[in-house]
């Protein structure tokens, strides 16, 4: 008896392994978080389109990207920044849309257009209070991402001379910094554009809205580009891939659903 | 055929023993493979005792959040502590049997509700109502405690009650026959008897707290910085890996991995003690 189970055991195991053993074309996408759902959406639609290919997609984070594209642990590797690092040299770089980061506060709060000076002071500390930028006397909650994040590392790239202050709060991914702006009135915090809703403000920098045309015809300040990095000769199948994203029903994807289009 | 299947068992059930020792020494050997060098390459004064964490700019000082770590955890104790055992004593002498076997399990059913939850009720609810009251941005400090000093109780209450209900009965008759009140028996005969094991259930207490995570980085805002008061947000060493692990590559993986070092010789010196008390109570009988 306890035999056969073991044979039942052994022969249910074969079969999964053969299974995996079955290659078909299969990529993998990894990195930005913020690019995450927008690749998922394409993978899945991709794959509706091409029954036979299997798309994986990972996060992992900006940094991740770039290792894994240059280990080959993913065939695509996604990055958010502003400026890729030197060790992304090697890798061939597509850039397949653009991300708007949004200034945000909470909607209790008066104050509708800051300054890059001001947001450069206020992400210093040296102006602690919203008064000093024009608001009601409160004191100013900054909310930022962990260090080395995409959002993160763009933001400070574009503003510039960012030293976060010590008091700052942490918050691991957009969601968070949006859950925490919305809860706090005198808070301020920065995310991905795509990730505006009712329950945050975003305030306009230097006078501009961060709206879609304004970010299109580059009048808004903060917008950085999503990279696709492969190796310097992508596969077939993976030159494939990113020609769809860059289709014009994949970049109709990626606007549909709150980015901004590569061109 | 019976022989044989016995054996079999035998050797697998060794295999599987084995599996958690070899991965318990896998991990070992791996974070201290990945985190040892670092530390002395970059010095161990300066790693520890530095208040600069920037790793862009490549320093990497530890001091808030081992600081901010030890005030959190002393804060769940305080908190978690005083009731946890007031509780286990309640429950075992002052409420009837049955009432503890339906409060008991339910308060160990505490432990099986995920960090994760315990995190975004701390965020909902407790971090608004610290930031109303008390001031501050909410997400702080003393959310931080009061959350792990709730998260810890069924492991001090259980181990408590277990301990308490382990001191013999003559004891307490004793006690009370030479005109002792239940209160006056339980401060000075019960407590003291069950001691051993009330300090082992703290001490294990301890452990989970300084390691809890997930709740941890809800609640406390993660700011690298020694706090000034219990209202101001922190960043414990848990949450230090878990918010960077993502981006970090080189000098600050090895960073992060360090981070494990130090968390991993803390949590084996309190786990050591806890079982060094539990071994000084069975010698004593």
């Amino acid at each position: 008896m306890k035999k056969k189970a073991l044979y039942l055991l052994f022969s249910v195991a074969l079969v999964f392994s053969a299974g995996c053993g079955k290659n078909k074309q299969s990529i993998t996408l990894a990195g930005s978080t913020a690019f995450q759902p927008f690749a998922e959406k394409l993978a899945e639609q991709y794959m509706t389109s091409n029954p036979g290919a299997t798309i994986t997609v990972q996060g992992g984070g900006s940094a991740v990207g770039i290792q894994s594209a240059l280990s080959g642990a993913a065939q695509i590797g996604m990055a958010d920044l502003v400026n890729l690092p030197p060790e992304a040299k090697d890798l061939s770089a597509t850039v397949v849309a653009r991300d708007g980061i949004a200034v945000v506060i909470n909607p209790a709060n008066k104050v509708n257009n800051l300054t890059t000076g001001q947001i450069r002071d206020i992400f210093n500390g040296k102006i602690k209070n919203w008064k000093e930028a024009g608001g009601a006397d409160k004191t100013i909650t900054v909310v930022s991402r962990e260090a080395g994040s995409g959002t993160r590392t763009s933001f400070e790239e574009i503003i510039t001379g960012i030293e976060l202050v010590g008091e700052a709060l942490i918050q691991e991914s957009n969601g968070t910094i949006r859950e925490t702006v919305a809860n706090d009135a005198g808070a301020i915090g920065y995310l991905s554009h795509g990730l505006l809703n009712e329950k945050i403000k975003a305030v306009q920098i230097d006078g501009q809205d961060c709206t879609t045309e304004c970010i299109m015809t580059q009048k808004y300040l903060l917008v950085r580009p999503i990279f696709l990095l492969t190796k310097a000769q992508p596969g077939a199948e993976v030159q494939r891939m990113i020609d769809y994203i860059l289709s014009p029903e994949g970049q109709q994807t990626i606007q549909q659903n709150g980015l901004i289009t590569a061109k | 055929m019976p022989v044989t299947s016995e054996k079999i068992m035998q050797r697998l059930l060794l295999a599987v023993a084995f599996s958690a020792l070899s991965a318990l020494l896998l991990i070992a050997v791996f974070i201290i493979s990945q985190g040892l060098p670092f530390i002395f390459r970059y010095g161990f004064r300066e790693f520890l005792f530095s208040s600069q964490w920037n790793p862009q700019a490549g320093k990497f000082g530890i001091f808030p959040m081992v600081v901010s770590t030890l005030w959190v955890t002393l804060g769940a104790m305080a908190i978690g502590a005083p009731l946890g055992v007031a509780g286990a004593v309640f429950l075992t002498e002052f409420v009837p049997r049955t009432v503890m076997r339906i409060i008991k399990p339910s308060i160990e059913l505490l432990a099986g509700i995920p960090s994760v939850v315990y995190g975004f009720i701390g965020v909902m609810v407790l971090a608004p109502l610290i930031r109303d009251h008390l001031g501050g941005p909410g997400l702080s400090l003393l959310a931080g405690s009061i959350i792990l000093g709730i998260m810890i109780l069924p492991t001090i209450i259980s181990i408590s009650i277990d301990s308490i209900m382990a001191v013999p009965k003559s004891y307490r008759e004793g006690s009370l026959a030479l005109g002792a009140t239940v209160w006056q028996t339980v401060r000075m005969v019960t407590l003291p008897a069950a001691r051993s094991g009330i300090a082992a259930s703290i001490i294990l207490a301890m452990g989970r707290a300084v390691g809890e995570t997930m709740a941890v980085i809800m609640v406390t805002g993660n700011s690298v910085k020694i706090p000034g008061s219990a209202l101001e947000p922190v960043r414990t060493l848990t949450a230090n890996i878990a918010l960077e692990m993502g981006y970090a590559t080189g000098m600050h993986r090895q960073a992060l991995f360090a981070t494990g070092v130090v968390l991993f010789v803390v949590i084996m010196i309190l786990n050591f003690s806890a079982s060094y008390v539990m071994r000084q109570r069975k010698a004593r009988r």
